[in-house]
């Protein structure tokens, strides 16, 4: 076999074998039709062999790859005993063996078998599946009603071939709970509950989709995922942490996802919204993007030492967001599993090296300190505003009498314009020089100087002249590009299922997790890109559907069967789909950090849910940033309004994260975060009991009980029980419910300063038309509903 | 894999706070607990441990080598003179960019302690008496020349962001062997120079689940974020808060029989139990009088002696990985002053935890190490009113004691101004899988899947264990 790598057509996505069961479910004994490289074996080779048969020829042993046809030199297609990959593997002592015991890796008995039949059956190679452009499949036909949508089609075939059921649909209620959260990140209030059990037209849960996808609480939701990969924070992150200018970026996002900006266009903005002809505000707030990483003004910090670390960040960042692969390990060599080099991570790297930055800031020892170019601009609704009243201003100036309103008119656009807040940008400046850093040294001044490019082996970028980050925003989002519309729509599935069609969010590679639906995942990309469905009646009017609409994606998702179904499982689902890879139900995962914090407000009535603005600072634990210096801080925390804003809001800082969100698994945004951790700890456990914030909604809660929750205990129960989880309670919650409240307004009646103390915690006002007693009992009550598990869970 | 299989993964995989495998294994029905080949955490540990835990006294801002374990006569024989360029050139440097670089010679002398006759600085007199206990290592060398990245590199093994802190890696590798504290808990204390920040990443779990995260304990407000019921609410009230919750989540999972809701009520049932088990363990009233006297400690004061004292306790309920920070150790200038500060804050409390662990018999499997993320150097920095040294990557010196470390020992060397580590060298790598040995892990072999790579706390970089100093 020759050495030039020949990439057959990519069968991998059509080949029908792939309704067989699959070997990696991990019962050894099912029977595998046809094995297939991609799916079984290049996982095994990937992880136990790759390391020195793989991509990195500095690292290859042997001179043999394994990873592409060249590997075919050791098989002999059709006679496992006559190949040579065959003996090695099935040595069993001796320096023959592969792999060596040094490795420490072994072949399980099933995967040796596994390359075995695949030998026996030709032994055929076949490109990695997430570097060939995605193809429209065809959608699978199964004349069964359950299917909704195309997405069900593909989901159902599988669910067939492995003789399992869809679940039943989830109740009503459950259903509009979960998509509430899903898409606006807050619980449905009781009224909308009830208007939705009313409504009972054959589209209502569709109506219900369209409605809430207009509801500018869905920009938020997605910015709080957005800002997780871009690593957004309010703070520097290095050294002394101080403050830098960039909310305006977060509210940019917002108002991205509400708009409905086509995601190439968003791309575009972000990565290079400077270098876009006469650029508008928002397009220059996008490029904050490219300064949202972590910089330092230490003072040992030497400026080429912090220039290389940025951008090798910038290339992590943007190969997680974009094109979800690892290629940092290419900084310091070649990838060791996937076919990235250590020059391709360079030549990425070369796009940023136009950005106006210094590596070691200037400081100054001040928060907020100042990482120029920064830019003053209004928030989004301030810009509305000032645009009318600029127009009123000209309108008056045309009459005769126009005294005092103009004057008041001018006034007033002066005060709109002091709201103004800095927000960094990207200038584009003479591009730095970028070396192929030997083993990432920033001090080489020696190696390769290289131009930015694409991975060698990839579509190249085909610019005229130096290409620009304008033209690798292009070649990200054109439609044939393997990787971005495969990792976006792979994460849109992830926040509506709980986890991705591949499950691996942040490594489409070699080593991440193949696709339990290939088809469907790329089906989702083709229609992401090039949308063939026509629009259904909705809030944006028919007609055709633009490509890279999210919008469109979000809503095929969440209309389907797959995700109307319930998350409750039976006895056959947990015996032949027990880890819900097939997604033959829903899933039920504890909520996101943001929406523990705002669904606790909402239900309090204590939600401040203006759009926008400057992050803000929720009160938190006396003394928490102690260990902060340069300046030392002290925090002060917001009043008013601000102290009760959705969790997107709150100023991130990266050295210290508030403590309710760090409890909750909200990651500091050093790197990139696809996918949040759940844990289920006891430091979790306290903050809800115990933390003020969430004391102080239980007692506000408590006053509302009392207020509006009817006459009687078991109404007013019923009552908070719906406010909190949306249903109904059972009669032995109820009951449960009762015993504390009868035990605690005894306890509370005999000790009335403890009643006062409690219902005293937090800045909302006491209703002092009410019995303290009372009010305390209704608060343990309420602290009682913010604890349930049911309460914090996405069902 | 079953659905037994599942919920057992579900339930290991997010239970309490360094509630590791070891103390869940006996929770669960032995039909459950079966030994996974694909398990990372199978066959640990890989051999013998010496050490159940590790106490790291961490010296941030980077003690002086030179003045402290390290003395070089040939570097006071050439006192502000020029720094020979053979040294320095091509090296990182700090804030001595475009500086002349002179030499400094040591600023304090030497003694001879213990049977060992170990050198030990006169700054350290306390150390002295237990000279015989400890190992020093004077060749160990970082690759971070600035604190921030440096302290990753300590923590985490690199400078790269979001890896797991060591303890994290230690506590999902073994559990903790307690049941109402976490398994990682980090103290923290001040005095001396400006002390430097110190970030919550340098304890973070990274990609490891949350639970391994390092807990901080604070001596002043609630010693735990929340730990302390509402005002106005008993514990009595509390307990029926918890017990409501407890009873409706139970009835919630009647038809779900979600691992996940069990395992909500134990946190709660841990919760619970901290709120008792913290301050009484920060109320260190019942230690006797000579026992305070030891360690120094004259209150519940947020003091480096009083952090060693509640080492001891953190030690004895259990604790896995204790860690307390120092912050004060950036001499760049006026180093004679804020060295006779440090070390009178820290020599003392260090010595004692020693002895104090000995006279009970826990020094035996208790690993303690002690210094910063770097050291400093040879050379003088002028700044402020008096002078100082800068950050230095090259060589530096650590001292270990207890959990199967030799007593009375001096590893390595570095050249003969206290420049680089010539003679057996020891990265920071090292010290981590010679750590990691102690307590009876293979430090390749303690690994964690993430973004498709089997990742450690060594990284791909080689990694010795310094079976030198072990017994």
């Amino acid at each position: 076999m020759g050495t030039t790598v020949v990439f057959r057509s990519c069968v991998a996505f059509t080949c029908a074998s792939f309704l067989a069961a699959l070997p990696s479910l991990d019962a050894g004994e099912k029977t595998v039709a046809r094995v297939e490289f991609n799916r079984d074996i290049r996982p095994i080779l990937s992880d136990k062999c790759f390391f020195c048969h793989g991509p990195d020829a500095a690292h290859r042993k042997a001179k043999l790859r394994l990873d592409t046809e060249e590997g075919a030199r050791v098989i002999v297609g059709g006679k496992p005993a006559e190949s040579e990959l065959y003996g090695r593997i099935t040595q069993v002592e001796g320096s023959k063996r592969m792999p060596p015991p040094k490795s420490g890796k072994t072949l399980a008995k099933n995967e040796i078998e596994l390359i075995r039949r695949w030998i026996e059956q030709g032994g055929t190679f076949q490109p990695h599946w997430s570097f060939a452009p995605p193809k429209r499949p065809q959608v699978p036909v199964s004349r069964h009603p359950w299917p909704r949508n195309p997405v069900d089609e593909f989901v159902l075939a599988k669910l067939q071939a492995l003789k399992l059921t869809p679940a039943p649909e989830a109740a009503k209620v459950t259903l509009i709970r979960r998509v509430y959260f899903d898409l606006l990140g807050l619980p449905p209030s009781p009224a909308q509950v009830k208007a939705f059990l009313k409504d009972t037209r054959a589209d209502a849960y569709d109506r219900l989709v369209d409605a809430l996808l207009t509801s500018p609480h869905f920009g938020e939701r997605m910015a709080m995922y957005w800002l997780d990969l871009v690593r957004y924070a309010d703070t520097v992150g290095y050294h002394g942490d101080q403050e830098h200018h960039i909310s305006p970026y977060r509210d940019y996002v917002i108002k991205a996802f509400n708009d409905n900006l086509p995601f190439d266009r968003f791309t575009i903005e972000q990565l290079a919204g400077d270098l876009l002809p006469n650029p508008t505000t928002d397009q220059l707030i996008a490029t904050g993007y490219n300064r949202v990483l972590q910089t330092t003004h230490e003072g040992g910090a030497q400026d080429k030492e912090y220039l290389a670390i940025y951008s090798a960040d910038r290339v992590r960042n943007l190969g997680a967001v974009w094109m979800g692969a690892t290629i940092g390990c290419a900084q310091c060599h070649n990838h060791r599993y996937d076919p990235y080099t250590q020059k391709d991570f360079y030549r990425l790297a070369a796009f940023f090296a136009d950005i106006d930055e210094r590596g070691a800031f200037k400081g100054p020892d001040q928060t907020p300190t100042k990482r120029p170019p920064e830019i003053a601009v209004l928030s989004p609704i301030d810009r509305a505003e000032a645009e009318a009243v600029r127009q009123q201003i000209a309108a008056l100036k045309l009459k005769p009498n126009r005294g005092d309103d103009l004057a008041g008119r001018e006034k007033l656009l002066a005060e709109i314009e002091k709201r103004k807040s800095l927000t960094m940008i990207t200038k584009s400046v003479k591009p730095r020089v970028i070396r192929v850093l030997h083993r990432g040294d920033w001090m080489d001044t020696k190696s390769e100087i290289v131009d930015p490019g694409a991975p060698h082996f990839m579509k190249p970028i085909g610019a005229k002249g130096r290409a620009t980050r304008l033209d690798l925003a292009r070649w990200l989002t054109s439609a044939e590009h393997p990787q971005t519309a495969r990792v976006f729509v792979n994460r849109l599935w992830y926040l509506y299922f709980g986890k991705g069609l591949s499950k691996t969010l942040d490594d489409g590679g070699s080593q991440g997790d193949w696709p339990t639906h290939p088809e469907l995942l790329d089906w989702l990309a083709a229609e992401f890109t090039r949308p063939s469905l026509s629009r259904g009646r909705g809030a944006a009017g028919a007609g055709e559907i633009p490509a890279w609409n999210v919008k469109h994606l979000v809503k095929l998702l969440v209309t389907s069967a797959t995700y109307r179904q319930s998350s409750l499982e039976s006895d056959a689902h947990r015996k032949l789909d027990p880890g819900n890879r097939f997604f033959s139900r829903q899933s039920r995962y504890r909520l996101p950090a943001e929406m523990i914090r705002d669904q606790a407000l909402a239900v309090s009535g204590l939600l401040a849910d203006r759009l926008g603005g400057r992050s803000v600072k929720p009160a938190q634990p006396d003394g928490y940033y102690a260990h902060l210096n340069f300046p030392r801080r002290t925090y002060v925390a917001d009043k008013g309004l601000d102290q009760y804003r959705r969790g997107v809001y709150t100023h991130w800082q990266r050295t210290y994260l508030h403590p309710m969100l760090r409890a909750f698994d909200a990651p500091t945004r050093e790197e990139c975060t696809a996918q949040r951790p759940i844990s289920n700890t006891p430091l979790a456990a306290l903050v809800l009991l115990n933390d003020p914030s969430f004391v102080e909604c239980a007692r506000v809660l408590a006053a509302r009980i009392i207020k509006e929750g009817g006459k009687s205990d078991a109404e007013r129960i019923a009552w908070a029980w719906r406010q909190a989880l949306s249903r109904a309670p059972h009669e032995r919650e109820v009951a449960a419910l009762a015993r504390l409240y009868q035990a605690n307004r005894k306890q509370y009646a005999d000790d009335r300063a403890a009643a006062l103390k409690l219902t005293s915690i937090g800045a909302a006002p006491r209703p002092a038309d009410l019995d303290v007693a009372e009010l305390a009992a209704w608060t343990s009550v309420a602290r009682v509903l913010f604890n349930l598990d049911e309460t914090i869970t996405r069902n | 894999m079953d659905s037994h299989e599942m919920t057992r993964r579900a339930f290991l995989g997010r239970t309490s706070i360094g509630f590791g495998a070891t103390a869940l294994a006996t929770m669960l029905p032995a039909s459950l607990t079966g030994a996974q080949s694909a398990d990372p955490l199978s066959g640990l540990p890989h051999f013998a441990a010496t050490a159940k835990r590790v106490i790291f006294l961490y010296m941030s801002g980077g003690p002086s080598h030179l003045e402290l374990f390290d003395p070089k006569p040939a570097l006071t024989r050439m006192h502000l003179e020029p720094m020979p360029e053979s040294f320095t050139r091509g090296q990182p440097i700090a804030q001595l960019q475009n500086a002349r670089l002179r030499c400094f010679g040591p600023q304090f002398r030497f003694r001879k302690a213990g049977q060992s006759g170990q050198e030990l600085s006169e700054l350290l007199p306390n150390l002295g008496r237990i000279a015989d206990d400890i190992a020093i290592v004077r060749s160990m060398h970082t690759d971070q020349i600035n604190h921030d990245p440096a302290h990753t590199v300590m923590n985490t093994g690199t400078q790269i962001s979001g890896r797991p802190s060591m303890g994290a890696w230690i506590t999902y590798g073994l559990g903790s062997e307690c049941d109402n504290l976490p398994g990682f808990i980090v103290l923290t204390s001040a005095g001396g120079r400006n002390p430097q920040p110190i970030s919550s990443r340098q304890w973070a779990p990274g990609f490891l689940p949350g639970r391994h995260q390092g807990v901080e304990f604070y001596s002043s407000g609630d010693p735990v974020h929340y730990v302390r019921n509402p005002p106005g609410v008993t514990r009595a009230q509390q307990r029926q808060t918890i017990d409501a919750v407890r009873e409706l989540n139970a009835i919630r999972n009647e038809p779900l029989r979600d691992p996940e809701i069990d395992t909500r009520i134990a946190q709660y049932e841990m919760a619970f139990r901290m709120q008792t088990s913290v301050p009484e363990l920060m109320d260190i009233a019942s230690e006797p009088r000579h026992v305070r006297e030891m360690y120094g400690v004259t209150g519940a004061d947020g003091s480096f002696a009083y952090n060693c004292l509640l080492a001891r306790r953190l030690a004895e309920r259990g604790v896995r990985f204790i860690q307390l920070y120092h912050r004060g150790w950036d001499h760049h200038d006026n180093i004679v002053n804020y060295l006779r500060q440090c070390c009178g804050l820290c020599d003392k409390p260090s010595a004692a935890l020693v002895q104090d662990l000995k006279q009970r018999g826990m020094l035996d499997d208790t690993l303690i190490i002690w210094g910063g993320e770097f050291g400093r150097t040879p050379m003088v920095q002028f700044k402020g009113s008096a002078p100082g040294r800068d950050h230095h990557i090259r060589g530096f010196s650590m001292w270990l004691a207890g959990g199967g470390v030799k007593g009375g020992v001096t590893y390595g060397a570095t050249d003969e101004l206290g420049y680089a580590a010539v003679v057996n060298p020891v990265h920071v790598r090292d010290l981590h899988a010679t750590m990691l040995h102690t307590l009876g892990i293979d430090h390749a072999r303690l690994t964690y899947r993430h973004q498709g790579l089997d990742m450690r706390l060594t990284g791909v970089e080689p990694a010795r264990v310094v079976d030198e100093i072990l017994a």
